[in-house]
């Protein structure tokens, strides 16, 4: 959305926003709220859990839609400035460059949770939809590694993402192992 | 490459000469392709990989004013009759100095089209007498974090000071410049001020900038880049379409400006970014090899 708005001051005034390199600029721009958004819809749950909201769990869907949308965008931009359409540059970057490769990947593993985000599929893949929606875990970890593998230099991004999806990941971890605790406590 | 008059420079460099003539006289003066304008100064000043300043590509432009670079000494070392530490404005007492348009192609595949000013590398080599062991000029950037807040990151993979070099017939070559200004000014300081190298065969970050060392040497230097990520950056770093980069094609490059729906401006690269006088300084090397 802020994007949006950048980019309609860029075609009135190109150079005004995003410098000499527009291009690079936006998919950059792009990728970072994807990844961003992909960690906020991760902490949604883990923040009902800590602050005891189980409500806020309902924003799950709509704030993953949106880090969905953003990725759709962001490869968009990359296929469409960048590649230039091209399929064979496309393709060389996908076999190639181990960041786009890694980047691809998230992309491609977020379909069908985007596809099967509506109410209908939840009630039709029934307990099955859960464990589809793991899939969320290695997609954060193949967009982490396309951040990671796309730094040159610079890794304080790379370090806050980092740190972040281990401390939703560890929160999880957390839950998983007490609730273990707490069936096996009461078995006895 | 062309060469026109240099505008008058600003008061800290010594007047400007014209050395058409000389360029002309070498023989070397391939007509440009249509592409080839150049481009404008706000984009050269504003877009820029200097990170001892930043790694974001304005940075350099933001933080840069920080710099101080009077008084600016430059220490020679090695394997020359006349080592020492020199001022700059002992550096360029003499100097003719001349405006070079030159392409600059970034290893993350986008380019300029500078204009320079500046003078051979060789002359400014030769008035340190160089000892015929010497095989290589190693350069170091200025080190001083206190003005230079990248070189304070605890994020950053790069070990400063920056270091680059050169064998020593490459930086014989007429093509090889010292900078001390572009566009008819002294260089900004987000521009490698106040004396840079400039290698125009090469992707851009061997052209070290705001140097304060320089040293001739019997083994090949260390260089940054190379220490940093020896599988993408090696000591030639030539500019060579054929030779791919994990991180970037290198096939083709996006001159900048570039704007959005104005197509993109991608242009082929060509081998020596188009300097093909410098083939004969790589006859008979693997420069799959030696990249």
């Amino acid at each position: 959305m802020l994007a949006g708005w950048d980019v309609a001051v860029e075609i009135r005034s190109p150079g005004s926003v995003f410098g000499a390199d527009p291009a690079e600029a936006i998919v950059s721009l792009l990728g970072t709220w994807t990844i961003r958004l992909l960690l906020i819809t991760l902490s949604i749950s883990t923040v009902a859990r800590i602050f005891k909201r189980p409500k806020i769990v309902t924003l799950r869907r709509t704030v993953g839609l949106w880090t969905f949308v953003y990725a759709c965008i962001h490869f968009t931009a990359y296929f469409t400035l960048l590649a230039e359409f091209s399929i064979s540059a496309w393709l060389e970057d996908f076999s190639e460059r181990t960041y786009i490769t890694a980047g691809m990947t998230a992309l491609l593993l977020l379909i069908p949770l985007a596809v099967t985000s509506t109410r209908n599929w939840q009630r039709r893949l029934g307990l099955h939809w859960r464990k589809l929606h793991t899939l969320i875990y290695p997609a954060a970890m193949a967009a982490l590694l396309h951040v990671l593998w796309a730094a040159k230099a610079s890794f304080l991004d790379v370090f806050i993402y980092g740190l972040a999806l281990a401390i939703l990941f560890g929160e999880r971890i957390v839950v998983r192992i007490r609730r273990r605790a707490g069936r096996g406590a009461s078995s006895h | 490459m062309h060469v026109i008059g240099a505008a008058g420079l600003a008061s800290s460099v010594p007047a400007a000469a014209l050395h058409a003539a000389w360029m002309d006289s070498k023989g070397f003066a391939p007509a440009p392709p249509s592409e080839d304008t150049v481009t404008p100064r706000g984009y050269a000043t504003s877009f820029n990989n200097f990170y001892e300043f930043g790694t974001d590509k304005n940075d350099p432009a933001e933080l840069g004013s920080r710099l101080t670079t009077e008084p600016w000494n430059v220490e020679v070392a090695g394997l020359v009759g006349k080592p020492g530490t020199y001022g700059i404005e002992d550096l360029l007492a003499g100097v003719d100095l001349e405006e070079r348009i030159y392409r600059l192609r970034c290893v993350e595949a986008w380019s300029m089209v500078i204009p320079w000013i500046g003078f051979p590398l060789k002359m400014l080599l030769e008035r340190f007498n160089p000892l015929g062991s010497a095989k290589y000029v190693a350069f170091t950037t200025l080190y001083r974090p206190e003005e230079m807040p990248g070189q304070r990151s605890y994020f950053s993979s790069i070990k400063y000071p920056y270091v680059e070099g050169l064998r020593l017939d490459e930086a014989y070559h007429p093509l090889a410049i010292m900078a001390v200004g572009m566009y008819g000014q002294v260089l900004p300081n987000q521009n490698g001020a106040p004396l840079r190298l400039v290698v125009p065969w090469k992707y851009g970050f061997k052209s070290i900038k705001s140097i304060v060392r320089i040293e001739l040497t019997e083994t090949r230097p260390r260089t940054t880049w190379n220490l940093t990520a020896s599988n993408e950056y090696g000591f030639y770093a030539n500019v060579n379409p054929t030779v791919h980069h994990p991180r970037w094609s290198q096939g083709s490059e996006r001159r900048l400006p570039s704007s959005l729906f104005n197509g993109n401006r991608k242009i082929s690269t060509r081998m020596y970014n188009g300097y093909d006088e410098v083939a004969g300084l790589y006859a008979g090397m693997n420069l799959r090899l030696n990249y």
